[in-house]
């Protein structure tokens, strides 16, 4: 064995133990590529099938899209992504290419919508925070239609609900939209039910269509009788029971919102089917007002001014609301030259509960005639009243008045004409003329004959005093003259006298001061007299002996 | 230059694959076995033309998927992106990372290209039993041979990286349909180049020779 490896001798090598020749046909190892062909193969038929369908959607911006990066999710999952972004030819929008996955081919269909999910704040809600970080997306709702469309229009904002969502929507008729807006709730008894999801304005401009979805199972509480009402906002009224409140959730204070519901005291009505219309009203009051399935128009003509009365104004029976103002027209008769107020009202006969249903228990419009007929026979009349003396809102009441002209339906009109009577400021008015004319009816012109007359007399009276005065004055005032003078001249000689008087009696006056002297010589000697009188008390001696010497 | 040598094969002996001993052939031409560990001798590997070709196209058919389908899908709380391996190298070039893109580059691209195309040249000369220019061939086989560990590179860093970066929800890692496809290529044309007998490549000249 050593020697083999030690001795180059050809013929020591070992000759090799001899193994039969095996031949494959075909060699295993072709088998690689094979298998490698079918993996290409299914690479590149999983690369085919998965190629999607390429679609373009248009938006007005393209805020937030990136070619490469931007998906197309529906329900949150990626179904596609954007490949291009592209302003279209007049710069007005980006058109976006996208390619869409094998499994979204059922997705693209005519009402397919497509949107750009961003984070939004919309009334109440915030939704898209995840796009923040994440970026944007293109969200996708599922039409239902089955024609396939590869060109879509994005919508600016996303659909409020999903098109799949369990419910129904509703159609509803407005006059406006107050503080509706998408996605706005809908409220039933509180509980928020649904959303707005569309409006547009009427074609003609006269009012607003709006479309809210109800989600199941609410949907089934709208009846075909139900009402709808906007409930933003706070309802307060004032009553002779105090002040009353009346809101929805806060939500829809700040916000706005619908609410609906379903009058209770009429017969459970069939739930209302998919966009069916209804209007929407301003106040609760107003949509849960009986349904007046009855509704007879009639026309008021007034002579009188109508300032006051506006449409919607009620027709008040006895203080319950019969009716309402429907429309205020003015109309120039021309035979007569004059004005006339043709008002036309919505009388809702329902309104008159038990007589008057009893009666017209079929609603024949023949049985509510021959009624009414008899009413305005008893003079059931209609009169413009004021119903506010502050802000001079009128109302039109229906009363009797026994003592009304008689007068008849005019049932020939196509609005059937009312009677009406003098409202009671037309009465007022009447009642004003009537003294006015009392007053014109006064004989004053004969009473002012009689005034002058008097006022003649009276002037002649006067003239009569006048001449006597004249009298007095030509025959006794120059006598009396002369008598004055005489007076005069005597008292000047008194006058005379007195100041003589006068002088003798003035102090500086000798016989005055004399008088003075006099007496103050009286007054010394009465003095020597006392002194005397004193010392010869006490000296009686010295009458005798004469006055002693002074002793010192 | 000519130079004047013997082939084994000449001589009809034939070396072990397995324990190296040289041994004679039998004469007919039945095939042998080692007389001492008793594994079958080939003076030339078995169908090594026809096993290199199948493994080659092979590589080449799983060369288009590996290209085109992502091979590492990375997604974050921000991002998801897929990246073949050109969008990969392209991403790291506008990154600011020109160096590791030039390495990828080099390493997933342009390494199993050259192989491919190496081994196909290969495989054609020797099949037509051509002399042309024989020494460079069997350098560009030693060159296919050695750098064709090489081409894993890819293939490790999305392994490492699908395998570290697993945060849920934040960031993943996951390795594409490309990634499989492209390690197939690299181990299909390592297996190619493994099959391939260079000794092939001068039998023609002592063919050419012996006439």
């Amino acid at each position: 064995m050593t020697d083999e490896s030690q001795s180059p001798d050809f013929h020591t090598i070992p000759e090799a133990a001899f193994q039969p020749r095996r031949r494959r046909r075909l060699q295993l190892v072709w088998i690689i590529p094979i298998i490698a062909a079918i993996i290409g193969a299914t690479l590149a038929v999983n690369a085919f099938l998965e190629r999607g369908t390429v679609i373009t959607i248009t938006f007005l911006n393209g805020e937030g899209l990136e070619p490469g990066k931007t998906k197309i999710k529906y329900k949150e999952v990626q179904i596609g992504e954007v490949t291009g972004i592209a302003i279209a030819k007049d710069r007005s929008h980006v058109v976006v290419t996208a390619k869409l996955g094998r499994e979204a081919e059922g997705l693209l269909v005519e009402d397919t919508s497509f949107w750009v999910v961003r984070a939004r704040i919309t009334g109440g809600n915030i939704t898209g925070l995840g796009t923040l970080m994440g970026g944007s997306y293109i969200g996708v709702d599922a039409g239902t239609s089955t024609v396939h469309k590869s060109k879509y229009t994005g919508l600016e904002r996303p659909p409020v609900v999903a098109m799949d969502a369990p419910g129904r929507q509703f159609i509803l008729h407005a006059n406006n939209i107050g503080s509706l807006d998408i996605a706005s709730p809908l409220f039933y008894r509180r509980i928020q039910v649904g959303e707005v999801v569309a409006y547009e304005l009427d074609k003609d401009g006269k009012g607003v269509t709006l479309k809210a979805f109800i989600r199941a199972p609410y949907d089934q509480y709208v009846k075909s009788n139900s009402s709808f009402w906007h409930a933003s906002g706070v309802d307060v009224s004032l009553d002779a029971n105090g002040i009353k409140m009346n809101t929805e959730s806060v939500l829809s204070i700040l916000l706005g919102g619908i609410s609906f519901q379903t009058p209770e005291d009429t017969n459970v009505a069939p739930p209302a089917k998919a966009n069916s219309v209804f209007n929407l009203f301003d106040t609760r009051e107003e949509a849960m007002r009986s349904p007046d399935t009855v509704v007879e128009n009639y026309v008021l003509a007034f002579r009188e001014s109508v300032r006051g009365l506006s449409v919607g104004a009620p027709v008040d029976l006895r203080g319950v609301t019969v009716g309402e103002v429907s429309k205020i027209n003015v109309e120039l008769d021309p035979r007569r030259k004059e004005f006339s107020m043709p008002v036309e009202i919505r009388f809702y006969p329902e309104r008159l509960r038990a007589s008057y249903r009893n009666k017209s228990q079929n609603g024949k419009p023949a049985d509510s005639r021959k009624l009414l007929n008899s009413l305005v026979e008893h003079g059931f009349r209609a009169q413009l009243r004021n119903g506010n003396l502050l802000t001079g809102q009128m109302y039109i009441a229906l009363d009797f008045f026994p003592k009304a002209t008689a007068d008849k339906i005019n049932w020939n009109k196509s609005v059937p004409v009312f009677p009406t009577i003098a409202g009671s400021m037309e009465q007022f008015q009447t009642a004003l003329m009537q003294i006015v004319q009392k007053i014109d009816r006064l004989p004053l012109e004969e009473l002012a004959g009689d005034a002058r007359q008097v006022i003649k007399t009276l002037d002649s009276t006067l003239k009569g005093a006048d001449q006597l005065l004249r009298n007095i004055d030509a025959v006794i005032v120059p006598e009396a003259r002369s008598v004055l003078v005489d007076a005069r001249s005597s008292l000047d000689e008194a006058k005379k006298a007195l100041g003589a008087a006068k002088q003798t009696l003035s102090s500086d006056a000798p016989l005055q001061k004399d008088l003075r002297e006099a007496l103050r010589e009286m007054n010394r000697a009465a003095q020597s007299f006392r002194g005397l009188g004193d010392y010869l008390e006490r000296h009686p001696e010295s009458l005798i002996w004469g006055k002693k010497e002074e002793q010192r | 230059m000519k130079e004047q040598w013997t082939t084994a094969a000449e001589q009809g002996l034939c070396s072990c694959n397995a324990c190296g001993l040289v041994s004679r052939l039998p004469q007919d031409d039945s095939t042998g076995c080692c007389s001492r560990c008793g594994s079958p001798l080939h003076s030339r590997k078995p169908d090594s033309v026809s096993r290199s070709w199948a493994l080659l196209i092979a590589g080449y058919i799983l060369y288009i998927p590996a290209n085109l389908l992502p091979i590492m899908e990375t997604g974050s709380l921000f991002k998801h992106r897929k990246d073949t391996i050109m969008s990969g190298v392209i991403h790291l070039w506008e990154t600011g990372f020109e160096e590791i893109a030039l390495i990828v580059f080099v390493a997933s691209i342009m390494v199993p290209l050259f192989k491919l195309i190496a081994l196909t040249l290969l495989l054609i000369t020797v099949q037509r039993r051509s002399t042309w220019r024989t020494m460079q061939r069997a350098k560009l086989y030693r060159v296919v041979e050695f750098v064709g560990r090489w081409s894993m590179l890819d293939i490790f860093v999305v392994g490492l990286m699908a395998a570290l970066v697993q945060i849920r929800s934040l960031a993943t890692v996951t390795a594409g349909p490309g990634a499989i496809a492209f390690g197939a290529v690299v181990v299909l044309t390592m297996f190619s180049a493994m099959y391939f007998d260079p000794r092939l490549i001068w039998d023609p000249l002592q063919k050419e020779r012996n006439v």
